[in-house]
């Protein structure tokens, strides 16, 4: 009798960590996305991906469809190569063209997929060339400041 | 075991063959021999802190002489590994000094423990074998009850049932009669000779309690720092007029044993500021 | 001359003694463990053992990881909306409750609190057990103390602790719930979609189960190890008491930041 309580006791503590294990992994961690066996991977090369990190998501339409598997350095182009892994449920045409875009505007980094009209479809390994760099905020301030004091060169130059 | 056993073998089953043991440079034991007789009940008696319970675990193989030899049976203990070992111990019973029951159990499975842990009866067959050690205690009553609730006396009989549960052929007990009322101690003393008796077994109990032991043993060794003072069967120790057994008997305060720690000179002592 | 020799030398042992020292109990640590892996098969041939110890690690620290989990849960809801707010992002308040426990806060605090709750009564029974010659009197029975007393304790402790940490997260979270959503208003689907979104598996829950993992080893470890080697008094076992919870909690946090650095460098 004794020895059986302990055992009941003890099998609802085992229940209850297992049960916070699944929680854990399919409610709070949403483990239903994709896995790798049912993804093909794309290469794009950007001039600059900004705070793109590996596992960012790939959104087309707002939903997600993919994740960057590997980033990696072209050092004979000095470009970012960026490896995408994309959902093999979703296709998309050769011609699609990717972006690196902020959600927010100080979030976090993600590429964009914009499809493009043509009927060939982009297969495993194939290479994006439509492609647009991460806006980097320096950059656009430097860029703002630039403008800006060009607008002033006419003033200094007029006294 | 061996076919054939030597004659001094059969005849003695624990030899203690001019031991010396230390801690570090303390010197524990010194050059001790003594000898247990099979199927005798013998008493290693002396003052608290001369080695006695460092006898016994020489004997048990948990410490190893510095030199010197232990013979069980027709193994030597400080050659044994630990398998080997091991499979001594199984043979062997022991009683200690505070009881060590298994606090977390209770009197039952305390006794029951060796059989579960050592052999594969069945629960049927171990509950029969538990009872009946602890019905040879006087115990069956309290099977169910934890150590916590028993009484000193119970305890230590508790741990004496535990003791033989395997049926022992050597049974030690390190100071068995400490810190017992007189009735316990008369309990206690009575069922160490019958059941090394009833079990065909050996005893060596190690004690300080003269008149208890004086009264179940057969074989009596006094020792001392380290070395055996004298030895001989109860009726040569009560005879005896040696001074050092005489003070140990008559328990007197001073004798060969002195009342002082050694110390300088009283006067000088005393002078010196 | 040499009594000033004599007093340099002593200078230099003193200095050395407490390395050298930390350095055999270091030793006599491992050699422990090793130990205590290969007693360990008996949790294999009578998981019994190991489930009357999971009684006691597992189950009895039950409360105070549902009660300490779902107050820190409350707390970080609170203080997290309260901070995110001012940068009008306090929608995003489920993913932080969640990202923090499941990384860090879940582990390390379930790790600290078994280690004051489990652990100092693991090393106070142990002692205790030796302290009373048990351990002696098991050796004595031809039964190795190693195997059959701390053998389960360890295998019980490693099975318990990132079962109790997982409860830990999943009830701080919920505390984390009921403060946004109940309290603090915060959109019910928002509070779970954020969560789902932020939350990786592999990244974070898979990393805060092994971070409970080591630490389940560390703590239990500790606890086995200070009881074993207890000085055989009752002084001996409250001081051993004590440093199974202080060393459990230095190494805890310390193994944190290591293990945080291996897992999170890239991220």
């Amino acid at each position: 009798m004794k020895r059986q309580l302990l055992d009941f006791w003890v099998g609802l503590f085992v229940a209850l960590g297992i049960a916070a294990l699944v929680f854990l992994s399919l409610r709070v961690a949403n483990l239903t996305g994709l896995d790798d066996g049912s993804a093909y991977s794309v290469l794009a090369e950007f001039d600059n991906i900004g705070g793109l990190k590996v596992r960012a998501p790939v959104k087309s339409a707002g939903v997600t469809v993919g994740r960057v598997s590997d980033i990696d350095y072209d050092t004979v182009q000095h470009k970012a190569v960026v490896t995408v892994a994309i959902d093999s449920r979703y296709q998309f045409s050769t011609d699609t063209s990717m972006s690196i875009l902020t959600s927010g505007l100080l979030g976090e980094q993600y590429i964009g997929i914009q499809t493009g009209s043509d009927s060939e479809m982009l297969q495993d390994g194939d290479l994006v060339w439509l492609t647009s760099s991460a806006m980097v905020l320096e950059n656009l301030i430097g860029e703002f400041l630039f403008s800006k004091a060009k607008e002033g060169t006419g003033d200094t130059e007029a006294q | 075991m061996a076919p054939t056993p030597p004659h001094s073998a059969a005849e003695n089953l624990v030899t203690i063959d001019d031991v010396t043991f230390a801690y570090d440079s303390r010197v524990i034991l010194e050059n001790i021999s003594l000898k247990v007789t099979r199927g005798k009940v013998v008493a290693i008696m002396g003052a608290s802190g001369c080695g006695k319970t460092t006898l016994l675990r020489l004997i048990g193989g948990q410490l190893k002489p510095a030199s010197g030899n232990v013979q069980v049976g027709n193994l030597s203990v400080p050659t044994l590994n630990t398998a080997e070992l091991f499979r001594l111990r199984r043979k062997m019973g022991m009683l200690f000094q505070m009881g060590a029951l298994f606090t977390d159990m209770n009197v039952f499975d305390n006794v029951a423990f060796q059989m579960r842990e050592h052999t594969d009866l069945p629960e049927t067959a171990i509950r029969d074998l538990t009872l009946m050690k602890l019905h040879a205690v006087g115990l069956r009553g309290a099977w169910n009850l934890m150590p916590s609730e028993l009484s000193g006396g119970m305890a230590r009989r508790v741990a004496l049932a535990r003791a033989i549960a395997l049926d022992p052929m050597l049974v030690m007990y390190d100071e068995p009669f400490a810190g017992l009322d007189p009735i316990s101690l008369a309990i206690v003393g009575r069922l160490i000779r019958t059941l090394n008796d009833a079990l065909g077994a050996t005893s060596i109990i190690v004690t300080h309690d003269v008149q208890e032991s004086l009264k179940i043993v057969d074989y009596v060794y006094l020792m001392s720092d380290g070395v055996v003072m004298a030895e001989g069967t109860v009726a040569d120790i009560q005879r005896s007029d040696d001074p050092f057994v005489r003070q140990f008997v008559d328990a007197r305060a001073d004798g060969p044993v002195p009342f002082h720690y050694p110390a300088q000179e009283y006067q000088a002592m005393l002078m010196e500021s | 001359m040499s009594d000033y020799l004599q007093r340099v030398s002593g200078f230099f042992q003193a200095l050395g003694r407490p390395v050298t020292e930390q350095l055999v109990a270091l030793g006599r640590a491992a050699r422990f463990f090793v130990e205590v892996i290969l007693a360990s098969g008996i949790c294999l041939r009578r998981p019994g053992l190991v489930v009357r110890e999971m009684y006691f690690i597992g189950v009895m620290s039950l409360v105070i990881i549902l009660v300490s989990g779902l107050f820190v849960g409350l707390v970080l809801g609170l203080q997290m909306y309260d901070t995110l707010e001012r940068f009008g992002s306090g929608d995003i308040v489920g993913m932080v409750v969640a990202l923090s426990l499941v990384r860090e806060l879940g582990p390390v605090l379930s790790a600290l609190l078994i280690s004051s709750r489990a652990g100092s009564a693991v090393t106070a029974e142990i002692g205790l057990m030796k302290t009373t010659e048990q351990l002696t009197a098991m050796e004595m029975m031809a039964i190795q103390p190693v195997a059959r007393v701390v053998a389960p304790r360890f295998c019980a402790g490693i099975l318990s602790v990132p079962l109790l940490t997982a409860i830990f997260n999943v009830v701080g979270i919920f505390g984390g719930y009921l403060v946004a959503v109940h309290l603090l208003g915060v959109d019910t689907g928002t509070f779970w979609s954020q969560m789902e979104s932020a939350v990786d598996f592999r990244m974070d829950v898979v990393n805060g189960f092994i971070k409970s993992v080591f630490f389940a080893v560390a703590i239990i470890f500790i606890a086995v190890f200070q009881g074993f080697h207890a000085t055989a008094t009752a002084e001996g076992v409250s001081l051993a008491t004590t440093q199974t919870v202080v060393k459990s909690a230095l190494v805890v946090l310390g193994m944190d930041f290591v293990l945080t650095a291996f897992m999170f460098r890239g991220i």
